[in-house]
């Protein structure tokens, strides 16, 4: 109790240089915070509107445009699987969509509304009409709906390939913001695709969203080992989209590297300042020891000031790189004034953040206590 | 017949590129409630020998027995706990800690080893304060005040613990006589209220001589050791 009263003292004696050293964590801790808040929301956006809005795991046929049996199997092993977080089985073919002289190739796909919006989010996509609500009707993307000049409620022709053909109607437009997407897929009911390609009660691909988009290659892992099925194959966007993902992966590092250096310059300076105020403080030190103050409550006294300096120096940094944050956010918008990046805010990263800092710190005021260790009071107590 | 403190056939050698030798065979006793002075000359090895008695510094040989305690032997802890316990401190420069008032400085002995001071620790904390005249300066930092009520503070806070052996190396160094005279005088006040045994340190006559016994070094052997010829000891005690 002493030592921590005196550790106090001495840094409100000693109020500039505290200040100083306190300015000093509380920038260094503010853009360690900021960094690392910035670099994951950049990352979580990057993926988010990479792979968002599409499944991050996919399962279907080994063999090219077949259809999974005993897919029912498949579906009943994803609802096991506690990363899940939505999934749909899906029937997909190529057709043609005709509309006075034009022939357009298109992708049908089948799901179940519900299902399909769990993964592509295709409820909030609509932006005119509505869901399919019978058979026959399917959600047109916005530049197909307007290139083909297509009203709600139109019907419009689909030529399979194999031979034959469906007359569709159309239910709503959707924009999914990616062009190839809205200029081919037809959404439609599952069964309605079941029928257009007449694959009975079969699908050709289980897809499905991972409640952590970083764990979708583990969790394909998983299913495939629970499967071991060879007719089929488990695809994830990890393994799809590696460029991106490295891309990424250096982003972290370097995060992580500027993390630390930053750590590591806040340690050496509270090490360097409190090794300073042993210098400065050793006659009182001397005396005390004379006094009958233990070497471990003597060297509480720098260990203590090492922490109160990361504990306070460290909430101020919090709550300037926060601010910080949110300040960048807000000022950099796109167009529309979306904001470039969405924020993401990590609360585990940030207490851990804060957490280390403090242990850091109070570390940081080991060097100094040990020099208060070899203090020998007759040496200094002479020297007035 | 055996003092508070006990030193034996003690030296103090200095390890270095050449050993230096600072005591030679040193043989002394304090009785307990006495006051005492050690005198020489700068270099005569009178300050090694306070340390040695204040466990602040340890003999090369010979045997030191603080309060029926030999210190040889002990841990760093237990040596600190003794000097918490037994032993106060004054010395030349009295670095009272500037972060703290006169009152927190005075109690810091008694806090080493406790959480909060107890009622009676601050009636003696008060009781200091008066007899040596610096009530006034209870809650001022020392930074605020003068080198005497300085140095004044230094022995209240040395004698808090009321300790049973009151070590001081040239109190009064930085002094003018008349505060010099005060310290001596309330120096043997508190020897004669309290019973504590004062051994000071100094090269100024005017300081033995309030003093009972004084013993004087010269190139670490004891010349000299006598009854102080002038004595103040006739200060009756306060009621």
């Amino acid at each position: 109790m002493l030592a921590f009263k005196i550790a106090v003292r001495f840094l409100a004696h000693g109020r500039t240089q505290s200040i100083l050293i306190l300015v000093g964590i509380a920038i260094a801790i503010s853009i360690q915070i900021f960094v690392g808040l910035l670099i994951d929301s950049l990352q979580r956006t990057i993926v988010d509107r990479t792979v968002g809005n599409s499944p991050h795991i996919t399962v279907s046929s080994a063999a090219d445009v077949a259809t999974i049996r005993e897919w029912e199997k498949i579906v009943y092993e994803v609802e096991q699987t506690r990363e899940v977080s939505a999934f749909s089985p899906s029937a997909t073919g190529n057709a043609f969509i005709r509309k006075d002289n034009k022939n357009l190739p298109v992708l049908i796909r089948g799901f179940p509304f519900a299902a399909a919006d769990g993964i592509y989010n295709i409820g909030n996509a609509i932006y005119e009409g509505s869901e399919y609500s019978s058979r026959g009707e399917v959600l047109m993307g916005r530049e197909l709906s307007e290139e083909l000049e297509i009203d709600i409620g139109d019907k419009v022709v689909v030529s399979i390939p194999g031979g034959g053909s469906v007359t569709l109607t159309v239910s709503g437009f959707y924009d999914l913001g990616v062009k190839s997407l809205n200029n081919s897929w037809l959404f439609t009911y599952l069964d309605t695709a079941q029928e257009i390609f007449d694959f009975g009660n079969r699908v050709t691909s289980v897809e499905m969203k991972v409640s952590d988009v970083f764990q979708a290659d583990s969790v394909a892992n998983h299913l495939g080992r629970k499967l071991d099925n060879d007719d089929i194959v488990i695809d994830n966007w990890k393994d799809q989209n590696e460029e991106l993902l490295s891309g990424l992966e250096g982003q972290r590092i370097s995060s992580a590297i500027i993390q630390i250096v930053i750590i590591a310059s806040v340690v050496i300076a509270i090490a360097s300042v409190l090794a300073i105020s042993v210098l400065q403080k050793s006659p009182e030190i001397g005396i005390l020891k004379a006094m009958g103050i233990n070497d471990f409550n003597a060297s509480l006294i720098f260990i203590y000031q090492g922490f109160l300096l990361g504990l306070l120096g460290s909430l101020a940094g919090l709550a300037l790189g926060i601010g910080l944050l949110y300040s960048f956010i807000a000022f950099t918008t796109g167009p529309g004034e979306v904001p470039l990046i969405d924020l993401y805010f990590d609360y585990e990263f940030v207490i851990r953040s804060w957490l280390i800092a403090i242990i850091a710190a109070t570390l940081a005021g080991v060097i100094p206590a040990r020099k208060s260790l070899k203090l020998n009071p007759v040496d200094v107590i002479r020297e007035g | 017949m055996s003092g508070i403190i006990e030193l034996t056939q003690v030296n103090k050698i200095y390890r270095g590129g050449v050993d230096l030798q600072v005591l030679f065979d040193i043989n002394l006793s304090f009785e307990a409630g006495t006051c005492n002075a050690i005198m020489g000359a700068s270099g005569s090895g009178k300050t090694t020998l306070l340390n040695i008695m204040g466990t602040l510094d340890f003999s090369t040989s010979g045997d030191v027995v603080i309060d029926g305690k030999p210190v040889n032997n002990m841990t760093k802890n237990q040596l600190a706990r003794m000097r918490n316990e037994t032993i106060g401190f004054v010395f030349q420069f009295h670095h009272l800690l500037p972060e703290f008032t006169a009152l927190e400085n005075v109690l810091m002995p008694h806090l080493i080893n406790r959480w909060r001071p107890s009622n009676e620790v601050i009636r003696r904390a008060d009781e200091l304060f008066e007899m040596l005249e610096i009530t006034d300066v209870k809650y001022k930092l020392a930074t605020r005040m003068s080198g005497g009520q300085q140095q004044r503070t230094a022995i209240a806070r040395a004698l808090i613990n009321n300790p049973r052996i009151i070590l001081t190396d040239e109190p009064t160094g930085n002094l003018d006589s008349e505060t010099t005279e005060k310290i001596c005088l309330g120096f043997r006040e508190i020897n004669q209220r309290y019973g504590t045994t004062f051994v000071v340190v100094t090269h100024d006559y005017f300081v033995a001589e309030h003093t009972d016994r004084i013993v004087e070094i010269k190139d670490g052997r004891i010349i000299i050791d006598k009854k102080s010829d002038v004595q103040t000891r006739n200060i009756p005690p306060k009621t």
